[in-house]
């Protein structure tokens, strides 16, 4: 099977849906490049290189640069959606949702429920999310957990290149809104990945590790580095699910609850800052409907309540480590 | 533009139609009969109508928080409209929209839109579908003269111009964004050429007259539809009511109103053009009148009957499906 990184398994999901459906296009800042210079149109393909080649393949009417302009872009997405169009938007950095929040949440993601549920919205926008480049305060955000309290959209996080592909594939296939969300730093990282098309179903977790004391549930980057704090500790004896829910909105909360009723312990991760997250929700879930079956405390292990710091050190401070995921599953059995 | 007889008894139904709509609303909203915020398009029926004139279910068309009389224009079924009022299950939207978010998307009514230039972007998106499948669609998106200094209208109407997307910015100027004049919230003296700066033609009319709309949305329509990319409308004519149903309108100078009413009024304005040209008789115009009240009526009737949504509705339609 082909290995590939994450970056091009999203690039032949998007090739393979494009040249399927003729009603999925891309739009978005610089994911043709070029446009209107001396340079040759279509050679940045976005500047995570994401939808490289598309324009070459589908011409300028189905990949189709803009404007730095996000809620026009965002606009233009849910409105070709309402007719029918399956758009594929690019936002580039997810912090830049901070300028396009009404056209997705107040627009796009209350559509169907405003409107008696006589219309469907099937858009995909992609962000890369998420710290580890020094990118700094406004560059390195995660944002889904944000998103994932506006009810209408759906959120997608993936792990890995293979489920990357699956997911999109799913996403361009879904009737809902769905935003997207690409940690940049593993745009590079690979897997297999199967040639053909396949898809992976909306609210089923990956289960990535199995193991009795303790579960750990973690999101995108967080995964990798919750794989590895749980093999270290294999090594002493103590074994852990490791729960991927790939989507965190819907949320498979029947694997989270089976998992933490046969452990007994929680760990939650994720690269985002403690108040109001993605991890006070899951331990939420598991306080509210798992909580005679906890032995110990649950434990958070997320980013500070604070901005993220662009010098590296800082960065490397800020963001969850194997370390402190390591120290986290010992605390629940402490 | 001539226009046939048929074309203006239509025109003139459409827009009694949506005067009595809101009249009657505004009624039974004072007798408390209408939850939540409600705002009155009276007035200003001869903007929505010339547009919609124009249009066929194909093309979409974008509306506004004042948007009853975009809705009605467009063909929006008058008593499903009214049972959304009154917030019943049987309403256009199932009760879960109101007033702020009727929507029917058999007739191109991608919904009206609570948020101020909320709207323009959606339409460079409907507008981007039609350039994409290259039929002959428009999408219109109307919007106040509030909504000209947010910044996604700018967005809006800079990015149709670089795609070339057949969207039609429709500009109401009834000269206050609330509670504030445009004299105030405008930053330059001329709208139009800061409007036309964006690189698409503006047609301006006089909003309380039908055919001086119907022919600069014609201009503008045809525009966008031959492929020329963009065109705006700017039509003038002030509100009859406040911001919202309640409003005491502290900014209005004395006599203001009236002189809207008697002076600038579309209904007397159609009437007295068809009574010099001899067109259309005030007999069958009052005939209209006639089953527009009745329509009127039926729509209350029905709506205060409606079946009241339940409260298993509460989470219908928020997904077509969400997870396993």
């Amino acid at each position: 099977m082909p290995v590939k990184t994450m970056r091009d398994a999203i690039n032949e999901a998007l090739h393979q849906a494009m040249a399927a459906d003729d009603s999925v296009f891309v739009i978005g800042e610089d994911v043709a490049g070029c446009m209107g210079s001396r340079g040759k149109p279509g050679s940045v393909g976005g500047v995570f290189g994401v939808t490289s080649g598309i324009y070459n393949k589908f011409g300028p009417l189905r990949c189709l640069d803009t404007p730095i302009s996000e809620s026009a872009i965002v606009g233009a997405a849910a409105g070709a959606a309402l007719m029918g169009m399956r758009p594929v938007a690019e936002i580039m950095f997810a912090d830049f949702i901070g300028v396009c929040m009404d056209q997705i949440v107040n627009q796009m993601g209350k559509f169907r429920y405003m409107f008696g549920g006589k219309t469907t919205c099937p858009a995909v926008i992609r962000f890369a999310s998420g710290g580890g480049f020094s990118a700094a305060a406004q560059h390195s955000q995660s944002m889904y957990q944000v998103m994932t309290s506006f009810p209408g959209l759906k959120v997608v996080i993936p792990s890995n290149a293979y489920d990357a592909k699956g997911l999109m594939l799913q996403a361009i296939a879904e009737d809902d809104p769905v935003l997207f969300f690409e940690p940049k730093a593993l745009y590079q990282t690979s897997c297999e990945v199967p040639a053909e098309m396949y898809t992976i179903p909306f609210g089923k977790a990956a289960i990535v590790r199995e193991g009795d004391d303790c579960t750990v549930v973690a999101f995108g980057q967080m995964v990798g580095r919750a794989a590895a704090a749980i093999d270290a500790l294999a090594e002493e004896g103590i074994t852990c699910d490791l729960i991927d829910p790939r989507t965190s909105s819907p949320l498979d909360t029947a694997s989270i609850l089976e998992s933490v009723e046969a452990t007994g312990r929680l760990v939650v991760v994720d690269e985002s800052p403690p108040r109001c997250g993605l991890t006070a929700d899951i331990a939420a879930l598991a306080a509210d409907r798992a909580f005679h079956s906890l032995k110990g405390p649950i434990k958070q292990v997320c980013a500070p309540h604070s901005p993220t710091p662009f010098a590296p050190e800082l960065e490397a401070a800020y963001l969850p480590s194997v370390e402190k995921i390591i120290a986290a599953i010992r605390a629940t059995m402490a | 533009m001539s226009i046939p007889k048929d074309g203006l008894l239509r025109a003139y139904r459409q827009m009694k139609t949506i005067r009595e709509f809101e009249e009657r609303a505004h009624a039974e909203i004072m007798n408390g009969q209408i939850p939540g915020f409600t705002h009155l398009y009276t007035g200003q029926e001869a903007n929505a109508v010339g547009v919609c004139e124009h249009l066929t279910h194909e093309d979409a068309i974008v509306s506004t928080h004042r948007g009853h009389g975009h809705c009605i224009a467009k063909g929006a079924d008058v008593i499903g409209m009214m049972k959304e009022l009154w917030g019943s299950s049987e309403g256009l939207c199932k009760g879960k929209g109101g007033s702020m978010h009727v929507a029917d998307f058999s007739k191109g009514i991608l919904g009206a839109n609570g948020i101020v230039a909320g709207g323009p972007p959606i339409s460079v998106g409907a507008a981007l579908a039609a350039r994409i499948r290259g039929n002959t669609h428009v999408a219109v998106s109307f919007s106040g003269d509030g909504s000209v200094n947010q910044g996604t209208c700018f967005e809006a109407m800079n990015m149709a111009v670089v795609l070339q997307v057949p969207a039609i910015f429709v500009i109401e100027n009834n000269y206050y964004s609330e509670h504030t004049n445009i004299s105030y919230a405008v930053g330059c003296d001329d709208l139009k050429a800061r409007t036309e700066a964006f690189g698409f033609p503006v047609f301006v009319a006089d909003g309380s007259d039908f055919f001086a709309v119907y022919e600069a949305a014609g201009k503008a329509i045809a525009h966008a539809r031959a492929g020329h990319g963009p065109a705006g409308v700017f039509a003038e004519q002030g509100r009859y009511h406040g911001h919202f149903v309640g409003d005491p309108q502290y900014y209005r100078g004395e006599g203001e109103l009236e002189d809207l009413r008697e002076n600038h009024d579309c209904l007397k304005n159609f009437r007295a053009r068809m009574a010099s040209t001899g067109e259309v008789s005030s007999a069958e115009l009052d005939a209209v009148d006639a089953e527009v009240m009745a329509l009127i009526d039926k729509a209350v009737t029905e709506a205060k009957a409606a079946p009241r949504p339940t409260a298993d509705q509460v989470e219908l339609d928020v997904y077509i499906n969400y997870g396993t």
